[in-house]
């Protein structure tokens, strides 16, 4: 609470709690990620029997394990669909939120009770409503919209904070100078909240990657990766289960680095500009 | 073009979204939660015995008591767990750049998949994990611990482990916004750093406890992979009994249950929304 001098006795005890719970939250997978270099012979637990990366080749020879390759490549390209268009629309209704307009309670509880709702809920009524309407339930139609339910109430809430924070005299200026509305999006508006922007897109990218609930009704004969998982826990009993694991939280993991260094470059060519 | 007009414009994309995916999906289930089935086929129809038969089933009743610990006790302990890592950050950590990196350790777990998460407790909790081992080889126990993986131990402690970021981002977020001179003023005052704890920082994070407990209450209200995964199938939350009916095709039967789900998690919600205004906290 004090902002200079010593550190109170209680400082210590929660940097401990503080670190535990660190340890607690990457534990468990680091112990996969080691235990996925397990020789061939090595089983589901510690000891290590040898190191290899056995397991991973295992992983891309289709027989053992299902499609493997087929269903990370439709993830990743759901992912990227779901992230592109979550920015624009989420970009989109956040603009539209800052002037009252009739109905905007009605659209900001809907979006609201999209990101509380049971995701097994929606999963459900999608794949009844496509199957009714006599429509194939597709992982890049079906499931898409679903994904979209549960990344655009992230990406909107995310927009109301920007907007909140938002100095409206810098649009003010750009009409002043003529600026037509399109030009102060793409030249003031965008630039200011890019940063932000890229922020709703890392969400759209990992939440529609990882997802589950809201595909298993929705995607059809296809497996989207989360799927592929899931189904391999249930009769994989090899560390192929945890090279998979490890595999998919590094892709994880690069798009999340990735986008951190993005938004660091952003922020370092803003100052620059500030300053010079 | 008007101003309004502008906005509805730009408001549409979201709306036919939510009307799609979101609105016709539920009435979908709520019709259906009315239809007949047979091994082969789901009817159109006006019945009531889905309802009649999830109501009066005792595993019904069983199912949602098990959901309701799992909540309860997930809600306790990651607001616990949840509060005191955002108030770490919050009060003890005196540079932005130490904040930055705190929050986003805490944040990366949550970005990975939830169902490799939760995998990952096996090679540390199983009959012959890490856990066990450990405790063996120091002679605490003479005999592998059962209760620590397939039990309710293992659920609870992996919605803990998924969850309970969902606590700390809001609550870190509305202790931020504190005045730090609330603070100074109640020690001049001569309160005890409990007296601050209790008087002015938990009431003062109070629409951060609240928007983190609606979201833990919903995720383990309506979860089923997380139970199912973690109890090994020897537990059945209402969201498993869902899942189960989906698997069998008893699509009208899943749909009752789903929207008695439903209208659960409304009704406690209902009662949670009166502590907190979210459109205002953001």
């Amino acid at each position: 609470m004090n902002t200079t001098g010593k550190r109170p006795k209680s400082f210590y005890i929660l940097s401990a709690f503080f670190a535990l719970f660190i340890l607690f939250l990457y534990g468990p997978t680091l112990t996969i990620g080691i235990l996925s270099f397990q020789g061939p012979s090595g089983g589901l637990t510690f000891p290590m029997n040898g190191v290899s990366l056995h397991w991973y080749f295992k992983l891309f020879e289709t027989q053992a394990v299902g499609d493997f390759g087929g269903s990370l490549t439709r993830s990743l390209l759901l992912a990227l669909a779901v992230m592109v268009t979550t920015v624009v629309i989420s970009l989109s209704a956040g603009m539209a939120f800052r002037k009252k307009f009739k109905g905007s309670g009605v659209l900001f509880y809907l979006t609201v009770v999209s990101l509380i709702i049971p995701s097994i809920l929606i999963s459900l009524g999608i794949g009844l409503l496509f199957n009714q309407a006599g429509v194939e339930p597709t992982w890049y139609g079906s499931a898409f919209g679903a994904h979209l339910t549960w990344t655009l109430p992230f990406g909107l809430l995310i927009m109301f904070a920007v907007f909140n924070r938002f100095d409206k005299s810098f649009e003010a200026a750009a009409t002043d100078m003529c600026a037509t509305p399109f030009q102060t999006l793409r030249f003031v508006v965008i630039p200011l909240i890019l940063p932000s922007l890229v922020g709703v897109g890392l969400f759209g990218f990992t939440l529609s990657y990882d997802e589950f609930a809201r595909t298993i009704m929705t995607s059809g004969s296809q497996n989207t990766l989360p799927l592929e998982i899931f189904g391999m826990t249930t009769n994989v009993t090899t560390p192929v289960l945890y090279a998979l694991g490890t595999l998919t939280t590094l892709i994880s993991f690069v798009a999340i680095v990735g986008t951190l260094l993005v938004l660091h470059l952003l922020k370092r060519r803003r100052s620059r500009i500030q300053a010079g | 073009m008007t101003q309004s007009r502008f906005s509805y414009l730009q408001a549409f994309p979201l709306f036919a979204i939510m009307l799609v995916f979101l609105v016709i999906p539920t009435v979908m289930i709520v019709a259906v939660s009315f239809w007949d089935y047979n091994a082969f086929s789901i009817i159109p129809d006006f019945i009531w015995d889905n309802y009649d038969f999830l109501l009066t089933s005792s595993v019904t009743w069983r199912a949602y008591g098990t959901t309701f610990f799992y909540a309860l006790t997930s809600w306790a302990l990651t607001l616990v767990i949840g509060f005191t890592a955002a108030y770490y950050m919050a009060f003890h950590l005196r540079t932005t750049k130490s904040q930055t990196i705190c929050f986003l350790l805490a944040t990366i777990p949550f970005l990975t998949s939830n169902i490799i998460r939760m995998i990952s407790w096996i090679p540390l909790l199983g009959r012959n994990g890490l856990v066990n081992q450990a405790l063996l080889s120091l002679g605490l126990i003479d005999n592998p611990l059962e209760f620590l993986l397939y039990s309710d131990f293992s659920v609870i402690l992996a919605f803990v482990h998924l969850y309970t970021l969902f606590m700390v981002v809001p609550i870190f977020n509305s202790m931020m916004r504190i005045d730090r001179k609330l603070i100074e003023a109640a020690i001049d005052a001569g309160a005890s750093p409990v007296q601050v704890l209790t008087q002015v920082i938990i009431p003062l994070s109070k629409s951060g406890i609240t928007i983190g407990t609606i979201f833990v209450f919903t995720l383990v209200m309506g979860d089923f992979i997380t139970v199912r995964l973690m109890s090994g199938g020897l537990s059945a939350s209402v969201g498993v009994l869902i899942y189960n009916e989906i698997t069998l095709l008893q699509y009208p039967a899943a749909a009752a249950g789903a929207v008695t789900l439903l209208l659960t998690v409304l009704m406690m919600l209902a009662i949670l929304f009166r502590f907190a205004n979210i459109r205002e906290d953001l």
